[in-house]
């Protein structure tokens, strides 16, 4: 039990996804302006990611390694994430219209949300077995739904104060990033 | 529409360049700019994807059905982004290994998509390459400029090759993740003053 606590703290603090591994920072800056879209954000990310995590995992070990073409590791990941996320979106359009809507156009951005095929390739590069690649993904897409919710308050934050022209917007916001990711970095002494 | 093919290629190099201009991408931008040749590699292998990307897409555009036109570009990215991941380990094994998971996820670099999207889906393929080859360069020439100030700060080396006497104490804050999120935020305040609107 002990070693999953220690991978589940790993993975949203130590090497969270978007401050230390530099993964899914497109839509953690795009979708950072307003708290709103950033939980809908955050909420579409970890159900895909999780979701992506888990049927990447069984394609590679059963279907890939099995049949020894693992050099189509790429596409065929590819082809689960967009197709996991078309499935979500139509299911969600039918059960859960509120939260469809919601979510609007934050679901179809998920396809080329680095994260989400970054954190699947993680899961086969670490060798990990089935049960700590769902872990991984549940910590990892919460490590992601954290650092966009609270770079969201930071932002929301900035608007009100005065920034010189040359620095705003995207610009920064990159700068607070950073001094984010400097406080993430001092969880690197616990590893 | 009716630019020329060096209008198209030039527009990459400045105009549009990303991931200042166009803020895509950022992800190999922080992730892979510790030195200056990871930086200028990464740099490559993306613009071979998306001069062939965009000439195959350009070339289709006819025949792809618009209503799953995005799954269709994906998977033609896909398969050229599998064989720069083959065309390196076999080449340049060094640089597969330090890029590591950055090449397949090259598939999801919004860039390349974007440029499918955007442009190679309504132009031909002669326009489409110049587009590619513009915004590729481009891109490449970012992550060098980035790669070195990270690198000359970082571990004082430009290219491997120490640059600072023995003396000089490595600014360690630069080649972490923190240090990537400053510099480009910088970078792109550095952009914006030179190309005031």
């Amino acid at each position: 039990m002990g070693e999953y606590l220690v991978l589940i703290i790993s993975c949203i603090f130590i090497n969270n996804i978007v401050l230390a591994q530099y993964l899914g920072n497109c839509p953690f800056l795009g979708t950072s302006k307003k708290m709103d879209t950033a939980v809908g954000m955050a909420g579409a990310v970890i159900f895909v990611l999780t979701m992506a995590g888990i049927i990447t995992w069984i394609v590679d070990h059963y279907f890939l390694k099995a049949l020894d073409i693992e050099y189509l590791r790429t596409i065929a990941f590819i082809l689960v994430i967009a197709s996991l996320v078309q499935f979500v979106e139509m299911f969600m359009k039918k059960m859960i219209p509120a939260l469809y809507s919601g979510l609007g156009i934050f679901l179809p951005l998920i396809t080329t949300n680095c994260a989400v095929m970054g954190v699947c390739l993680i899961n086969i590069k670490e060798e990990y077995i089935f049960l700590e690649a769902l872990i991984a993904s549940i910590a990892y897409a919460a490590g992601f739904g954290l650092a966009l919710i609270l770079f969201a308050g930071v932002r929301e934050r900035i608007i009100l104060g005065r920034v010189p022209r040359p620095l705003q917007d995207t610009s920064i916001g990159l700068v607070t990033a950073g001094m984010l990711a400097l406080a993430f970095w001092g969880f690197k002494g616990m590893a | 529409m009716a630019k020329s093919i060096s209008q198209e290629f030039v527009k990459g190099l400045w105009e549009e360049i990303p991931p200042f201009r166009l803020v895509l991408g950022l992800c190999p931008t922080l992730a892979v700019t510790k030195t200056v040749e990871d930086g200028l590699g990464m740099g490559l292998a993306t613009t071979f994807v998306l001069v062939c990307s965009n000439l195959l897409v350009s070339i289709l555009r006819n025949i792809i059905p618009p209503k799953i036109r995005i799954a269709c570009f994906i998977i033609i990215i896909a398969t050229f982004v599998t064989v720069v991941e083959l065309v390196s380990q076999a080449f340049a094994y060094r640089l597969y290994m330090s890029l590591g998971i950055f090449i397949p996820l090259i598939v999801v670099n919004c860039i390349v998509l974007g440029r499918a999207e955007a442009f190679a889906s309504k132009n031909g393929p002669v326009l489409s390459v110049a587009d590619g080859l513009g915004i590729g360069i481009g891109f490449t020439l970012s992550l060098g400029a980035l790669g070195a100030i990270r690198e000359v700060l970082g571990s004082g080396t430009f290219w491997g090759n120490p640059v600072f006497g023995a003396s000089f104490e490595p600014f360690t804050f630069m080649v972490e993740a923190p240090g990537a999120f400053v510099c480009l935020g910088l970078m792109l305040c550095i952009m914006n003053m030179l190309g005031k609107k």
